[in-house]
């Protein structure tokens, strides 16, 4: 057995009828690992984690949970705890007894039970809650509640589907943080579903990138972000511009690509392309510099451009430049928004090679 | 503003006197020493209490209306638990339709209902008495059973049971630690409710019965003779008090551990 693949899923589907809702999904997670399945709305991210729990039994594949098949294991005898969306707290029973209801079967003295669930509330810091009602508590206290019951039962692998969407941006934010030192300082796998791709890259020690049920990409944060694979990890994840190329030739470590109305250039070899294929160069806004006069900075790219747009925000602006012969005006930002380059000004934009990526299409 | 609430305060008044004066005369002359129902008030005695203490005919009723409203309301609740679980579970095709086909028997008049049962009844060879009235108390307290479940039961999140499997119940423990005591109260107050209606119900009683009387149909028929009158005065009011509080516990009930916390009333009931 080896870590790394502590959870291992294995050519995973599920069909809902004519709905393919996860498409031959195959992931390693590590012991330990702070996972996120970031995709959008509908793309199987539920679904998925539904097969972990045991909730959704695949149409094909199967799950290993620290090297036993699960596949066929019901979700009560799982090593697996779920965090739900709406936080299913039990209504009919108060705090204590919501925490303590997963532990009957381990037939635990009082005062055993009793400082479970002591600890389990202290690690949420909801002390002196035990005896309110779910409804007595706001949507925070109901999302540790939620938290506390499912790893009192100190499960092997913890699954969160969207536990942070019900609460207001500030909260959200503190619960981040929280819930990224609390998986921590227990060192349980957390398996973390959401659709706001700042809450995966700032929690994450891996993102798995979805879209219409299959994983485009799994890499951590900051190669998700520099080094998106495809097209649609590169465009949901933070901004980018995307200029249409083509490949000239390729040799082992180059390939010539000329990009459309920018002239031709030499960049880093990428697996499985083909002389003659269409290819796309991205960008990232920041990589990007904008100067009045062509001869102000050394840059490998430098051409002439007229500002279209700019938007504020505080900390850095957007400045969008139309460049002749290119259909969608570049985006770049910059935190310091120079004198003069105000909307129809002319200006010069400046791209280093080494800041290009190049994205095969489909 | 101030005279405002002034109007509206003395429509309250007037609109709980036109509800409960009548009613509370029934109490009052039953404590009245005199066998007419008529002011001036003669004095107090307990004589009609006592009376019905010892009318036989009266006990028999009692507990024929009581034998025909459990065993009516444990059936029309069984058989609304089941509808209403199937109800809220599947998305049925021609969900809005089956709901008003559930409403339905409320507009029916119920004396047509009554004629359609007898006729049904006879037709199948069922000889007239009290267990007609029982099957037929079945039907008609159905709907109000399935109307206390559905309300209930469309609040119910399926989240639950799964997060009390997730949790490390089986099937079985989920059923009884989860589903279980949160339907409960919408089963008791279901309960309550169609004991109460089958109780006092009288026109499917009247048309269905032979010999066999249920309470208001006996006292209908203690009403001929007014020397008789006193003694349904005490039966009513402690009728009226026993009735009351049957309703009101059922109400606390229904809401009572309401998921969402919030108070549903589809229904009114
Ligand atoms: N029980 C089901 N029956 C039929 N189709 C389903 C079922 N559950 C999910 N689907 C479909 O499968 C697809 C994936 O759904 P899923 O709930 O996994 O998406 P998601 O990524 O969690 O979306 P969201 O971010 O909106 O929660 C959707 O097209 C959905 O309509
Ligand atoms: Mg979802």
């Amino acid at each position: 057995m080896s870590d790394k693949e502590f959870i291992k899923i294995k050519n995973v589907s599920k069909k809902f009828d004519d709905v393919v809702a996860v498409d031959d999904v195959n992931i390693d997670i590590a012991k330990g690992e702070f996972f996120s399945l970031l995709g959008p709305s509908g793309c199987g991210k539920t679904t998925l984690l539904r097969i972990l729990a045991g909730f959704e039994y695949p149409s094909f594949g199967k799950v290993l949970i620290d090297n036993i098949d699960v596949t066929d294991i019901t979700p009560n005898l799982r090593p697996t705890n779920m965090v739900f969306q709406n936080y299913a707290i039990f209504p009919h029973i108060n705090v204590k007894r919501n925490i303590e209801f997963g532990l009957r079967k381990e037939k635990l003295s009082r005062e055993e039970l009793n400082q479970r669930v002591n600890d389990a509330l202290k690690m949420v810091q909801l002390e002196g809650y035990e005896d309110r009602f779910s409804n007595q508590l706001s949507g925070g206290q109901r999302q540790r509640i939620a938290l506390a019951r499912a790893l009192v039962k100190q499960p092997k692998v913890l699954l969160l589907d969207e536990p942070l969407g019900a609460l207001d941006k500030k909260l959200r934010e503190e619960m981040q943080l929280e819930l990224r030192k609390l998986q921590r300082s227990v060192g349980i796998t957390f398996i973390f579903v959401t659709h706001d791709q700042e809450e995966a890259m700032t929690m994450s020690d891996r993102v798995a990138v979805m879209n219409k049920g299959q994983i485009l990409q799994i890499s951590p944060p900051k190669d998700l972000y520099n080094n998106p694979k495809n097209l649609f990890v590169g465009d949901f994840i933070g901004q980018i511009n995307f200029l249409e190329s083509e490949v000239k030739s390729v040799d082992q470590q180059n390939v010539k690509v000329s990009i459309k109305n920018l002239g031709d250039y030499t960049l880093t070899y990428i697996d499985n392309i083909n002389q003659g294929e269409s290819i796309v160069c991205a960008i990232r806004p920041e990589t990007i510099q904008i100067t009045k006069n062509n001869d102000q900075i050394k840059s490998d790219i430098s051409v002439k451009g007229k500002i279209s747009n700019t938007s504020f925000y505080g900390n850095m602006t957007y400045v969008y430049v139309e460049i002749e012969g290119i259909k969608k005006p570049l985006m770049i930002s910059t935190s310091d928004p120079l004198e003069g380059l105000t909307y129809n000004s002319d200006c010069f934009i400046n791209i280093n090679l080494k800041d290009i990526r190049l994205i095969k299409k489909n | 503003m101030y005279k405002k609430n002034n109007i509206l305060f003395l429509y309250s008044i007037l609109y709980f006197a036109f509800l409960y004066i009548p009613v509370m005369l029934l109490p009052v002359f039953s404590f009245n020493d005199a066998i007419h129902m008529v002011f001036p008030l003669k004095g107090f005695t307990l004589k009609w209490y006592d009376q019905m203490i010892h009318a036989s005919r009266l006990h028999q009723a009692l507990f024929n209306s009581i034998k025909v409203g459990v065993i009516a309301s444990i059936f029309s609740t069984l058989i609304a638990l089941l509808a209403a679980k199937a109800f809220t579970k599947y998305k049925l095709r021609l969900r809005q339709l089956s709901y008003g086909a559930i409403l339905l028997p409320f507009v029916i008049p119920e004396i047509i209902i009554a004629v359609s049962l007898i006729v049904l009844w006879t037709g199948m060879g069922l000889q007239l008495g009290l267990i007609p009235v029982t099957l037929s108390h079945i039907l008609f307290c159905t709907p109000f059973c399935m109307l206390v479940l559905i309300s209930r039961m469309e609040g119910f999140d399926k989240n639950l049971e799964e997060a009390a499997m997730d949790l490390g119940e089986n099937a079985w423990g989920t059923f009884w630690r989860v589903t279980f005591p949160l339907v409960l109260p919408a089963i008791v107050a279901s309960l309550l409710l169609s004991f109460v209606i089958s109780f006092d119900e009288f026109i499917l009683a009247f048309f269905l019965t032979s010999n066999d009387q249920t309470l208001p149909l006996y006292m209908w028929g203690q009403l001929r003779f007014p020397k008789k009158l006193p003694h349904v005065l005490a039966l009513g009011a402690v009728i009226i008090v026993a009735t009351s509080i049957i309703v009101m516990l059922s109400y606390w009930l229904r809401n009572l551990g309401n998921p969402s916390g919030k108070k549903n009333n589809i229904g009114g009931i």
